[in-house]
């Protein structure tokens, strides 16, 4: 499909970290099966504040799966303060691009990582 | 890597007897139809020809046979032209909720400049409710439209029995055959409708070719204005070697249409078995029995269309959906949603449209690679997990 960067193509096809975590430190879920595009991201934080485990599971096209994988590559062993940073465009940026019509819908997996470590933080703070 | 194409449905490779066929004006025969000289009378024999074979194959009468440079034109010259054909009876349309987006928009654009429109309903498996229509009916109707089958999902509709409907109230009938063409017997006179959309393509024909075939005595006021081309109802100077090309496709449907369908229907059967009973949450769109021969259609649960495509592709099998992502206007299919498949569900729409030159290898290698696709998708998918959680 040449709508499709190289890159996009190589994470749709080899995702990395799908999965669950079962004892996830958070999870954050964005979009709906309606709209087309779903995403689950699970967070394990060490110590020192870090995210030591991100795994992710993702209904949708193929920019979606290939999103969701770069994300939590790019989430993986960073700070929380570090993963809060990354936006929608880096992830774009780091796909090589992604069609303009699937910049919009399909580029959720910044803000389920993010929904994630907001839902991480909320239960450290109630504990 | 094997190629095993069945997506006939957005094109098919040319039968070598047609390319045959238009080759010859596309070089030495050239010539405009309308010039007064030898050539232009050897292109317009050329051009008459192949509208003898286009009406032969719809048992109507060459005259009424109008070339349009696709089936999105003829459906719109029927739609506009029809309505507006008949303007002083009345401003009421009435079409199936199921038509292809040709007839669909062209309706819509007919609703904004002041026409009230209607949609039929459908049942589960894509048929118009006829009872329904019947309703719908009213004294200043002017157009009914009800296409003779949907690519889509393959659903054949009663276009005999819903054209009756409109016939006992003098009411223009427009049925759009483009899918159903090649592979399903049509008398116009027998169906009892007033105007008839065909694509070359889907005649296995070039594209840039389709026809309307409208009954003589029925108004159709003209989108095109120009020259007197086609009776004065389609200006343009006309696709000669294209023309050529679709009516040597007719004549060749007309022949082949026993043996082809045959041929489509046992590849379609051995797929739905196949797929139905090895990938499970996998269910056949469309009507189960009454469906085009080429097209198997399905909805797979908890994944998306794009996914299942794009791993296709890369084993070599092309293939279409109709789920939101895989539309350039990102928008769900209407036609399953008109099914009652809620959007969820329709994302995992997948079609597999079936050619004369497809074998029954082509489905084995299907389904030794598809199943595994599911899979794999499903592995990935979180709505696939919860299930599986509610389930326990």
């Amino acid at each position: 499909m040449a709508q499709y960067s190289d890159v996009v193509m190589e994470h749709f096809t080899n995702p990395r970290n799908v999965g669950e975590i079962e004892d996830a430190d958070g999870v954050g879920e964005v979009g709906n099966p309606v709209c087309g595009d779903m995403m689950t991201f699970y967070i394990k934080v060490d110590d020192d504040g870090r995210l030591s485990d991100v795994k992710f599971k993702t209904f949708g096209c193929g920019a979606a799966i290939a999103v969701s994988s770069m994300v939590s590559e790019m989430a993986k062993g960073k700070t929380i303060e570090e993963a809060l940073k990354i936006t929608r465009d880096d992830v774009a940026q780091e796909l090589g691009g992604l069609p303009a019509n699937k910049m919009h819908c399909s580029n959720l997996g910044a803000d389920a990582l993010h929904k994630a470590i907001e839902d991480y933080l909320e239960k450290k703070g109630k504990k | 890597m094997r190629e095993v194409y069945l997506d006939n449905y957005a094109a098919s490779p040319l039968p070598p007897e047609v390319r045959e066929a238009m080759l010859p004006f596309l070089g030495e025969r050239f010539g405009n139809p309308s010039s007064l000289h030898g050539r232009g009378d050897a292109a317009r024999e050329a051009v008459e020809e192949a509208r003898e074979k286009v009406a032969s194959l719809i048992e109507a009468d060459p005259s009424e046979i109008i070339f349009t440079s696709n089936g999105t034109e003829a459906n719109n010259l029927a739609i506009k032209g029809l309505a507006a054909g008949s303007r002083r009876k009345g401003k009421h349309v009435v079409i199936s909720a199921v038509e292809h987006f040709s007839v669909l928009h062209a309706a819509r654009t007919l609703e904004k400049q002041g026409y009230e429109l209607d949609l039929v309903p459908v049942d589960e498996h894509g048929r118009i409710e006829i009872e329904e229509l019947r309703s719908l009916i009213r004294e200043d109707t002017v157009l009914v439209s009800v296409m003779l089958a949907n690519g889509e999902v393959g659903t054949i509709q009663p276009v005999a029995e819903a054209a009756a409907l409109a016939a006992e109230k003098g009411i223009p009938f427009h049925t759009d055959a483009v899918a159903a063409a090649a592979h399903i017997p049509i008398d116009v006179g027998k169906l009892g409708v007033q105007a008839l959309s065909l694509s070359s393509d889907l005649l296995y024909g070039p594209q840039g070719v389709g026809a309307l075939w409208v009954k003589k005595g029925v108004r159709l006021i003209p989108m095109l204005d120009g020259g007197v081309q086609e009776g004065g109802r389609r200006g343009g100077t006309e696709n000669v070697a294209g023309i050529v090309g679709m009516g040597k496709a007719a004549e060749l449907a007309k022949e082949r249409m026993g043996e082809r369908s045959a041929h489509l229907a046992d590849l379609r059967d051995a797929l739905i078995r196949g797929l139905t009973s090895r990938v499970e949450h996998l269910e056949l769109t469309g009507h189960p029995r009454d469906r085009l021969p080429w097209n198997a259609s399905f909805v797979v649960e908890f994944i998306e269309g794009e996914g299942m495509l794009l791993f296709l592709d890369q084993r070599g099998v092309a293939v279409s959906s109709g789920s939101a992502c895989t539309s350039r206007a990102l928008k769900g299919s209407h036609v399953l949603a008109a099914m009652g498949i809620p959007p969820e569900k329709a994302q995992g729409s997948i079609l597999f449209s079936f050619g004369p030159q497809n074998s029954k290898e082509d489905v084995d290698y299907v389904l030794e690679v598809f199943p595994p696709i599911v899979e794999r998708l499903r592995q990935m998918s979180p709505l696939y997990a919860k299930y599986l959680k509610e389930r326990g």
